[in-house]
């Protein structure tokens, strides 16, 4: 069970999650900092560490259009969260895998903030309301790194032997 | 079947006869390019090796390219630092393609790119820039990709599980009015499609216009397909790529052209006639919030700013001149003016368009990407509004999310500088 900690629109930007600004932070142990860092409130109560790992962010359509900043992905990495959204801009949708940030896809979802969402293997169900929504499978090809734990060790995995 | 032309490239690339949409492959990468991202790149390519008692070395130094363009000279300890530890390595490993910043060879990785002659029709190129798609324009598969993406390339030589993406074919026909130009088109286009209309999906471009436009403007249109989620833009080589890598890239080797089977497959066609299109305008936040510039002329504006990968080459900065020539920038309007290159920023020198802008009022700065995502100078105030030949104009872009981004050509912003309200440039600045 999680809690949805923010409820975004559509064509939700990589600026919007990360600003270019602080482009020039790229630890993944830095950026959390800088996560929606123009959303003040929101950013204030990520970094004093008001939600629980496993807490769900709400997207709409097209959700870290633009850059291919990984700093977005690793910024919300870094507190735990988890992305659900109607759908997702492919480079951070990569980006998200690559790092190991969970994101889940489910175009039709229905639920507001504050709501309590699981996350089956299929569909996403609101306790809330009670109604449940299809999870859209990842890419088989996408899938292949998330098993992995991420794209650093599937490429370790890809090396060529000594 | 037949294949598109990005099938064509990532068969050729993943040596498999035939490639369709929705296919997964493994293309070897003939270029991969970085900017001052690099920094994080290294770090993740070192952590691939980390416990493998094995050297991170790059599997080809000539393949990679690194280009410092998003805050140059640096404007942080943090940034020069970064800046250091990539020339270090970029020493270590011999990657020869390295444009440090500098007057004469610097630029942006965009327009360094093409300008030197590392891409090829036909080639594979990742970029740990979203505008990678730019190098469509001359007939190559070049998409973005992440910093952890890049050093999986770094380590292996190829993208991993690279899914063929379906292919929406545009059509262009017709010839561009006065002051109306491929810029016009491609905010019309992403208009229509919308900001995620491409998402996951390659967008080649046909038709009599794209013919006759040079590869200036055709970098323009696929620099900006990535703002309808495009993985790639894409116009096949022709008679004019050639002359550009010939007669402006100083390439003298073996230039090979894909073009797309006939019987190509697509997701969907679009048709576009230009013979009617008028400047077009990308409204505050969104990239496809298009509109006919009659529904938005007169906004008052505070900032011009004319460059970048999307606008910055010398036929944008002739434009810009021949407008301003002689008239002066509205005394509440601050102009800047950033080249893509030092190439092009010499060559308008040698023209007296800098001269041009100058004495109008414009502040000519060094070339670079930094006032377009608000990492470097140009930032807004406050309820202030930019009108701007960049690519972006998301909430915050240009540095302060209390201010606005207008995206527009630059004939509609030299046009506006003189007026300080957005001014359609076929009625003239007064």
């Amino acid at each position: 069970m999680a809690k949805v900690i923010i409820k975004l629109g559509a064509d939700i930007s990589t600026d919007d999650i990360y600003p270019g600004r602080y482009m020039a932070t790229v630890l993944p142990t830095e950026t959390p900092a800088f996560c929606f860092a123009d959303r003040t409130e929101f950013n204030t109560r990520l970094k004093a560490k008001a939600f629980e790992p496993g807490s769900i962010i709400l997207g709409g359509e097209n959700f870290g259009c633009g850059s291919s900043r990984e700093q977005a992905a690793s910024a919300i990495n870094g507190y735990g969260l988890v992305v659900v959204a109607q759908n997702i801009s492919r480079i951070f949708l990569q980006n998200a895998i690559n790092l190991g940030l969970r994101v889940v896809i489910c175009p039709t979802i229905d639920a507001e903030e504050g709501h309590e969402l699981t996350l089956e293997p299929t569909e996403v169900v609101n306790l809330t309301t009670g109604k449940r929504f299809p999870i859209q499978p990842l890419p088989p090809a996408r899938q292949a790194i998330i098993d992995a734990g991420g794209l650093i060790p599937y490429t370790r995995q890809r090396m060529q032997p000594v | 079947m037949g294949m598109t032309v990005v099938e064509k490239i990532l068969a050729r690339a993943s040596g498999l006869a035939l490639v369709k949409a929705g296919d997964v492959v493994e293309p070897r990468v003939d270029l991969a390019m970085s900017h001052e991202n690099a920094a994080l790149v290294i770090n993740q390519f070192k952590e691939v090796y980390e416990g493998s008692g094995r050297e991170a070395t790059p599997w080809d130094s000539s393949r990679i390219a690194i280009i410092f363009d998003h805050r140059v000279p640096a404007e942080s300890p943090k940034t020069a630092t970064n800046q250091k530890k990539i020339r270090e390595f970029v020493a270590q490993h011999g990657i020869a393609k390295f444009h440090d910043v500098r007057g004469d060879v610097g630029g942006i990785c965009h327009q360094i790119l093409p300008e030197y002659g590392y891409v090829r029709p036909g080639f594979v190129v990742v970029g740990t820039d979203s505008h990678t798609t730019s190098h469509g324009a001359l007939g190559a598969f070049s998409f973005g990709i992440g910093a952890t993406e890049m050093a999986s390339v770094w380590t292996l030589g190829f993208a991993v599980n690279v899914e063929v993406p379906a292919t929406i074919k545009v059509v262009v026909s017709g010839e561009f009015s006065e002051f109306v130009g491929p810029k016009d088109l491609i905010l019309h286009l992403i208009g229509t499609l919308t900001a995620q209309g491409a998402n996951f999906r390659a967008i080649e471009f046909h038709g009599e216009t794209i013919r006759k436009m040079s590869t200036s403007g055709r970098l323009v249109i696929c620099n900006m397909s990535v703002e309808a989620g495009a993985t790639s833009g894409i116009v096949p080589g022709d008679q004019e790529t050639l002359r550009y890598l010939r007669e402006e890239a100083g390439v003298t080797d073996e230039i090979t052209l894909t073009t797309p089977d006939p019987d190509a497959v697509y997701e969907r066609v679009v048709e576009i006639d230009i013979n009617t299109l008028t400047p077009q305008i990308a409204c505050p936040h969104m990239v496809d919030n298009v509109k006919p510039i009659a529904e938005v002329v007169g906004t008052k504006v505070h900032q011009i700013v004319i460059g970048s990968c999307t606008n910055g080459r010398l036929d944008d900065l002739a434009m810009a001149a021949d407008i301003l020539r002689g008239k002066k920038v509205a005394q509440d309007v601050r102009m800047l003016v950033f080249p893509a290159s030092g190439r092009i920023f010499g060559q308008a020198l040698d023209l007296g368009y800098v001269h041009d802008l100058m004495k109008a009022g414009a502040v000519v700065m060094n070339s670079g990407c930094g006032p377009c995502l608000g990492v470097h100078e140009g930032a807004l105030g406050d309820d202030e509004t930019a009108l701007s030949t960049t690519n972006r104009n998301f909430k915050g872009r240009m540095g302060n999310p209390k201010s606005g981004v207008y995206l527009c050509s630059p004939a509609v912003a030299a046009a506006s500088a003189i007026t300080g309200v957005i001014t359609d440039p076929r009625q003239g600045g007064k």
